[in-house]
This record gives structure tokens, C-alpha cells and sequence, in this order.
């Protein structure tokens, strides 16, 4: 029992960070109709640039307290990844805005090469550590080990979650983001400003994810210029499995498919008797994507989207 | 693209001056031409820098002693190319030292490029002894021109599986590997070996080179209890690794081959590599027979020790040994002597098994206290 404990809260330590990741694919897709398949990098920028940060702190100020440094990090890597996402939109996307939809895809992916190969470039191909800065606490629950960090990631994502609901449900811009996703058109009759609202969106994933990244290489240690890839793959399906253009549905994609994929790779080896192995871990998130499109192409929550098509 | 082609052609220019140098000099009938290849450029240069220096303090060692061949004065001339670590390049300049006619070849540094390049060796016929590469693949191919003066993945996998169960006391034991050649061979000698010695495998759980979230195969490994995790694999998976096992409270010791015994796994475990243990094929230096003598002769040359330079010392002494009983340096008069080989090198004993692997490879393990790897004792 205890062992089922743990694995459900590996699950959902990585669901939470699924699911942030997953809201950009989302928010973006509820806007444009667009698979932003870059996200994932810039998730990964979020970690390098924090982690560039955290490197030159510790150089230059070793006595300051390591929360202050992981922050300051975090501080850096949010604005970097906001700007990086505004370029992205403006230079790759925004003149494709009126080409067929297969165009922009086609753009996103490419978009998602130069930058894996950019970091490649800059941070090279080595795993770069995560230094030891947090503290270490482990609690016991019910006999699994829970470490604050693990508390803090998902305190700090259901946060992050009412927050963007709040902003898309209660304030201006958010009425202006629905207007946008129900109709451009009408939106920009309506005195929407379309455009900055696209890039607002665009912003607010990105700031999402540098939190996001900067949570999985704290979690696990390291960073490395090809992580954005499997991550953000992994959040894309979180994302249908919820409901694709669905705020809810990616939190509750994301943490769903975060718990499926550690009672997966945990109980896979003895449930088949060994036949199919621990390594099929990475494929959980896959067999969840393929079973959605299949069953439930709107996903879990995606009404909406199933009536606009 | 076009840098690669100018330095190719500038290499072969410089080369034809150097030959032709030779030509004036004295006759070109008494240099005989050794090939040493390693990375020489990129991330791990100042280990195949070290190679070819192990190997030129020999050359330079018999030159000056003289060597004779079937009555004539003879010089060894060692040709040092660089295949950057890389499969694709390390069979480019395999040909190339082909075609300058080296009688055989000290290399390569890695097991990835030793085993593409060990073909074209084979099929020109020519001897290849890699002072380095340890995967059981290379000498598996059945080629009689690949020989390795160090012991293989598999001596290493046996040398930890008895290690674990009779030295670390353990009794149940949990192996992960990353399912490539390397760590899944390691992996499975482990297994044998620890089963053999009397341990208990409660679980073999795997993951890939490219994962870094072990937290469910190690809670799925806690389940069971076990005192000792081995895995087979390289440092960016061990260190992550590391830490999700101590952050679990996994009460067990953490055991790796010479994929995690690196400073790169000290970074990326941090404070939690704290007592992993992890071989290393191979003494380390100041337990060598002849290791004292030879970091004198070779620091005064040519600085610190990486790590593999002795054993490229011993591999043109071994090769040398051998012209000298065929009296020749024709490379299949070579080849015939080879396996006779029985001789007393700097890193210890070295005779050939029929595959081409020293028989007598050893294996050293350490572990890390205070932050830094300490040896705790040597296997053979």
C-alpha cells in the first residue's frame, strides 16, 4: 500500500508539471487552431537560462541563501522565455496567420529544431547539473517519502492553475482571449485587439513554462538542450487527453497522465510477469494519446472544440 | 564541410613533406610506420592526447634502445590521427593509416569507433590493439587483428557481481540498465556473477540514455526491499539516479560500472553520490608493477597521467615483442605472434585469450567519500 502511495505521488509530482506545460499547448490551440509544437523548447530554454543564472550567482555572491538564488533564476528565466515566445509568434507564426493550417504546424516544428540546436550550440551537448541549493526535507505520509520540493512543485502549479483561471475567467483580458477563441472576426469587430491578445497568450504560456522547466530540472537534477522534446510531447497528449483547447482539461490531462504513466512503469514489470518491462515508461503517454483520438477524439473535458468542428 | 576537406588535403600534404623528409634522410625500407588513433580534438582530448603519448614515450624508448629486424636496423615511426570520438570519423582515418602503410595500429580510445574500425584493420590485415575500448563486441567479432590490453565489460561485470555479494555484503539486489550494449552487458555479467556468488535478484527493472525520472522503477524497487541497486549505464542517468534513490528513502547502496566512476557524476549527483561504489577496468596508477617508474618518465615529458596512457605504452611493447620473435614487422609474421604474447608490462602481467582479451584484466573499484572517489581494492 505504501509502495501505491509513493508511486501515486511521483505521478503526481510529474502530472503537475505536465499539466503547466500542457496549458500552453492548450491555450494556444483554443486561440489559433494551432499545435505549438515549440513549447516544449521554450520550456527548456526556461531551464538553461535559469540555470545560467544560478551558475553566475553562485560565482559571483556564494554566500547568498540558495532559495534566493533558485529564485532569482526563475526571475530571469520568466521574461527570457515571455520574449522568447513574443518573437516566436510575431516571426513565425503571425505572417501564416491566413495559410492553410498544415503551413504553421509545419513552421512550429521547425521553429522546435533550430531551437534544440541553438541550446546545443550555446550550453553544448553535455547534461548540465542542477546544483544543490534547495533544502532537503523529507515527510512522511501514510509510508511514502515526500520531499518539499515535490510539495512545493505541486503547491506551486494548483497556484499557478487558479491563477490563469482566474485571469481567463474574471478579467478583461481574459474576456478578450474567449471572445478571440470563439471568433476572430467577430472579436475584432467587437474592438478586440486580436493581435495583442494572440501574443498575450502566446506570453503567458511562455512565463508558465520557464516556471515549468526550472521545476524539472530542480526535480531531477540536471538540464539538457534536447528535454524540451519528450516533455513537451508528453504535455501535447496531456493536453488532448483533456481536452485540447480546454484550460481544465490540461490541468486535469496533465496530472491524470502524470499518475497513468508511474502506475504504469511501476507495476507494468509484475503485472505482465516481466514480459513488457519498466522501460515502456515513455510509452504510457502515447498509448493515453492514441486511446483518446480513438475513443474520445474531444478528450475528457473538450466539449467546446468537438462543437466548433 | 569545407574545413573538413581543407584540413584533409593539408593533412595529406603534410604528410607527403613528412614522408619525403624521411626519404632523405635514411632509407625508407628501415622506418616501420605504427598508426595511434584517438579523439585528439572535442570534449575528450586530453584523454586521447594522453593515448598517443603513452604510446610515443614507448616508441621513443625502443628507438632509442634500436631495434633490429631481421638483421637491419630498424626505426618505428608512430603516425597519430584523430578520430574526434566519432564512428563515422574513426573509420575515415582508419583507411587513411591504411593507406600510409602502417604495419598496425595502437587504438582506438573508445569502444564506439574501436569496433567499426577494427573491419577495415581486419581487412587489411593488419594488427589493432586498443589499450581502452572494453566492450565484449570488439574481440566478439571473430577478427584475429583485434587484441585490448584491458579488461573487457564482461570481467568488469563479474569482478562487481562477486564484489557486491561477498565483499558489500549484499543479499538482495535490484539491477536497472539502460537496455544499450554496453549497460545491458554489463548488466547481465552482473547478474550471473551476484546470482552465482549467492545473491538474490529481487528485481531487474530498465530504462534508456535519455531518461531522467527513475522515481517509478525505484519505488517500484523499494517494494522489494533490497540492500544493493546496481545499475548498468553512464553518468547522466546514475547521477540523476543517485539523488531520486536517497530522496526516496530507498535504503540501499548504489553500484555502477565505469559509465558512473567519472567527475561528471560527482556533479550530477551532488551530495547524494556519497557512498556509491563503481569500478574502473584497470589499476589505478601507483598500484601498477611498473606504474611509479613510468608516471617519473612520463611526467617528465609530458605532464600528469590522464588515465589509459599506460596501457598504450603496454600495447606497442606488446606489439614490438612480438615483431621481435617474428623478426619481421610484416604485419601477418605479426599477427602469427601475437597470441603468444606473455609479457610484463607497466599495468601489469598481459597474455592474450584465443579472442584477443587479456586474460589477467583487472578491475578496480572504488568508492566516493568526502566527495572524491577513493579506491577500495582491486579485483582480478
Amino acid at each position: 500500500m505504501d509502495i501505491f502511495i509513493q508511486q501515486l505521488v511521483n505521478g503526481l509530482v510529474l502530472g503537475s508539471i505536465y499539466a503547466l506545460v500542457a496549458l500552453g499547448y492548450t491555450m494556444v490551440y483554443g486561440i489559433l487552431e494551432l499545435i505549438n509544437f515549440a513549447h516544449g523548447e521554450v520550456t527548456m530554454i526556461g531551464a538553461m537560462v535559469a540555470l545560467t543564472v544560478i551558475g553566475v550567482l553562485m560565482g559571483a555572491a556564494p554566500d547568498l541563501p540558495g532559495v534566493v538564488v533558485v529564485l532569482a533564476g526563475i526571475l530571469v528565466a520568466i521574461p527570457a522565455c515571455m520574449a522568447l515566445a513574443f518573437a516566436i509568434e510575431k516571426i513565425a507564426y503571425r505572417p501564416l496567420r491566413k495559410a492553410p493550417r498544415l503551413a504553421p504546424l509545419i513552421t512550429a516544428i521547425g521553429v522546435s529544431i533550430i531551437l534544440q540546436n541553438l541550446a546545443m550550440l550555446i550550453w553544448g551537448r553535455q547534461y548540465i547539473s542542477f546544483p544543490a541549493l534547495l533544502p532537503v526535507a523529507r515527510f512522511h505520509f501514510l509510508g511514502a517519502s515526500i520531499s518539499l520540493l515535490q510539495i512545493v512543485i505541486v503547491v506551486l502549479a494548483l497556484v499557478i492553475m487558479a491563477g490563469l483561471w482566474l485571469l481567463v475567467e474574471k478579467s478583461r483580458l481574459g474576456r478578450a482571449m474567449r471572445a478571440t477563441a470563439q471568433s476572430r472576426e467577430v472579436a475584432q469587430l467587437m474592438g478586440v485587439n486580436v493581435d495583442r491578445v494572440i501574443s498575450a497568450t502566446f506570453i503567458i504560456g511562455a512565463a508558465i513554462a520557464a516556471i515549468a522547466g526550472v521545476m524539472v530540472s530542480a526535480y531531477y537534477g540536471l538540464a539538457h538542450y534536447y528535454m524540451g522534446f519528450m516533455l513537451g510531447l508528453k504535455a501535447f497528449s496531456a493536453a488532448v487527453l483533456g481536452g485540447i483547447g480546454n484550460i481544465a482539461g490540461a490541468m486535469l490531462g496533465g496530472l491524470l497522465l502524470g499518475v497513468i504513466e508511474a502506475l504504469g512503469a511501476g507495476y507494468i514489470g509484475d503485472i505482465t510477469g516481466g514480459f513488457l518491462g519498466s522501460h515502456y515508461q515513455d510509452v504510457f503517454a502515447f498509448f493515453v494519446l492514441i486511446g483518446v483520438l480513438v475513443f474520445r477524439p474531444s478528450g475528457l473535458l473538450g466539449e467546446r472544440v468537438a462543437n466548433r468542428a | 564541410m569545407n574545413f573538413g576537406k581543407f584540413a584533409v588535403s593539408a593533412l595529406s600534404l603534410a604528410l607527403a613533406f613528412s614522408l619525403s623528409g624521411c626519404g632523405k634522410t635514411e632509407d625508407a625500407g628501415n622506418v616501420i610506420k605504427i598508426g595511434s588513433v584517438a579523439p585528439l580534438t572535442g570534449p575528450q582530448t586530453h584523454i586521447g592526447k594522453d593515448n598517443e603519448n603513452g604510446a610515443r614515450l614507448a616508441v621513443d624508448e625502443i628507438n632509442a634502445k634500436g631495434l633490429e629486424l631481421g638483421g637491419k636496423k630498424v626505426k618505428l615511426e608512430l603516425l597519430g590521427e584523430d578520430d574526434q570520438a566519432e564512428p563515422k570519423t574513426a573509420t575515415i582515418v582508419a583507411q587513411k593509416l591504411v593507406d600510409a602503410g602502417v604495419v598496425a595500429v595502437i587504438g582506438h580510445l573508445n569502444s564506439g569507433t574501436t569496433i567499426p574500425a577494427s573491419k577495415i584493420y581486419h581487412d587489411a590485415g593488419i594488427p589493432q590493439i586498443s589499450p581502452s575500448a572494453t566492450a565484449v563486441a570488439y574481440t566478439a567479432q571473430g577478427y584475429n587483428t583485434a587484441y585490448r590490453v584491458m579488461a573487457n565489460d564482461a570481467q568488469q561485470g563479474r569482478a562487481l557481481g562477486q564484489f557486491a555479494v561477498t565483499k558489500m555484503g549484499a543479499k538482495k539486489i535490484a539491477i536497472i540498465d539502460d537496455r544499450t550494449a554496453y549497460g545491458q552487458g554489463l548488466a547481465d555479467e552482473f547478474e550471473k556473477a551476484a546470482t552465482a556468488a549467492g545473491g538474490e535478484i529481487v528485481a531487474h527493472e530498465f530504462t534508456n540514455d535519455h531518461a531522467t525520472d527513475f522515481n517509478a522503477i525505484l519505488t517500484s524497487i523499494k517494494g522489494k526491499s533490497p540492500d544493493l541497486v546496481f545499475f548498468g549505464g553512464m553518468d547522466p542517468q546514475g547521477g540523476p539516479m543517485a539523488r531520486q534513490l536517497k530522496r526516496l528513502g530507498l535504503n540501499a547502496k548504489l553500484l555502477g560500472g565505469d559509465g558512473l566512476q567519472n567527475a561528471n557524476f560527482m556533479k550530477l549527483a551532488g551530495a547524494d553520490a556519497e557512498g556509491v561504489v563503481a569500478s574502473s577496468p584497470g589499476l589505478p596508477i601507483d598500484s601498477m608493477p611498473g606504474g611509479p617508474e613510468f608516471r617519473k618518465k612520463f611526467e617528465a615529458k609530458y605532464g600528469v597521467i590522464q588515465v589509459y596512457a599506460p596501457y598504450a605504452y603496454d600495447a606497442v611493447n606488446v606489439l614490438v615483442a612480438a615483431m621481435k620473435r617474428a623478426d619481421s614487422a610484416d604485419p601477418a609474421k605479426v599477427l602469427a605472434e601475437l597470441p603468444k604474447t606473455d609479457l610484463q608490462g607497466v599495468s601489469g602481467p598481459i597474455k592474450f585469450d584465443a579472442k584477443g582479451d587479456t586474460s589477467g584484466g583487472a578491475v578496480t573499484l572504488y568508492e566516493v567519500k568526502n566527495g572524491a572517489w577513493q579506491v577500495l581494492e582491486t579485483v582480478k
